[in-house]
């Protein structure tokens, strides 16, 4: 991430206080959208113990705004899928895909929600993006909690690049 | 506590040939005929206190015949000691007795045996998939499953 993407750049010609900033639309909405990713855990599996390890304090998942996991999907922006999906599930998961709020991301966490992982058979759903798309994988089986900051920060880069709709002429 | 029962006791018990029930890490090993299974379990639990039933499956032996399997594993808390069951059954509808009379653990576990393996279970009038999904075809443990073979529940999306 260049600073190019960093919005906001005061103006300090005469004094070090604010006096107005440039920035553009999209990129002012896009830094603080990545700074509140709202995570909706979908954990079905043994990577739910990696999980916890990420989101609770030695890792601390809220440097980067996305610490505080909403049960509800309606209230969520962040789906990670924690764990194997199986066909029985797989309804369920989709289901609570369909009633996540514009915008929404999705992150695959761990082999099995990113391809099946050893899970070859007749339970087991061979990737989540199947069934729904997916913004991030994030390898390992279960992921190192690195991996998954990585995979966060990843996420937060494509958030403050993307075009958000909700800029129309008018705003 | 009891004592342990012994080789011959069993064997005298159940009135078997001698080289139908032998001895593996310090567990019988019985090999049944599917008429005399009901009658050999009710005597385990009744005369040796083998009163856990801990669990049922099958195995598939595709080229065999007959094909199947059936496996039962007892527990006795009284003498702490194993017993385990062999029964085969043909493969074209394979059926035995069910132990839900004896124990009334048998009903899930034969449940998921049934679905599991396609056994059918002789009493157990509540045979419904427990594990597998509504509309699921075929028993997937069997050997000539499809090893890949999926059946999903939502139409995957085109990529």
């Amino acid at each position: 991430m260049g600073s190019s993407t960093i919005p906001i750049r005061a103006v300090t010609d005469r004094s070090p206080a604010f006096e107005y900033f440039s920035t553009k639309k999209d990129e002012l909405v896009g830094w603080a959208r990545k700074f509140s990713l709202f995570p909706y855990p979908f954990v079905t599996a043994c990577c739910a113990m990696e999980f916890m390890a990420v989101s609770s304090s030695p890792y601390d998942t809220d440097r980067f705004g996305a610490a505080l996991p909403r049960f509800s999907p309606r209230q969520s922006d962040l789906l990670m899928v924690v764990g194997t999906l199986t066909h029985k599930q797989a309804p369920i998961l989709l289901k609570v895909y369909e009633q996540m709020c514009e915008p929404k991301w999705v992150m695959a966490f761990g082999a099995c929600a990113t391809s099946g992982g050893f899970y070859q058979n007749y339970a087991a759903v061979a990737g989540i993006d199947k069934i729904i798309p997916v913004d991030v994988y994030v390898p390992g089986c279960p992921p190192r909690p690195e991996t998954v900051i990585d995979a966060i920060m990843q996420l937060q880069d494509r958030i403050a690049r993307s075009h958000h709709p909700i800029l129309t002429d008018r705003f | 506590m009891m004592a342990a029962p012994s080789l011959d006791q069993v064997r005298r018990l159940l009135d078997v040939a001698p080289d139908a029930i032998t001895v593996s890490r310090g567990m019988f090993v019985l090999m049944l005929e599917p008429v005399d299974l009901l009658d050999a379990v009710r005597l385990l639990k009744s005369e040796l206190q083998f009163d856990l039933f801990l669990d049922v499956t099958a195995v598939d032996w595709l080229e065999r015949s007959p094909r199947f399997d059936v496996v039962y594993h007892f527990y006795s808390t009284a003498h702490f000691a194993r017993a385990r069951l062999k029964v085969l059954v043909p493969a074209p509808d394979p059926v035995v007795d069910s132990l839900t009379t004896l124990y009334g653990s048998a009903h899930f576990m034969e449940r998921e045996c049934h679905e599991m393996h396609g056994i059918g279970f002789r009493g157990n009038d509540d045979l419904r998939p427990l594990l597998l999904y509504e509309g699921f075809k075929g028993h997937p443990l069997r050997k000539d499953y499809p090893k890949q073979y999926e059946q999903p529940l939502v139409p995957y999306r085109e990529r």
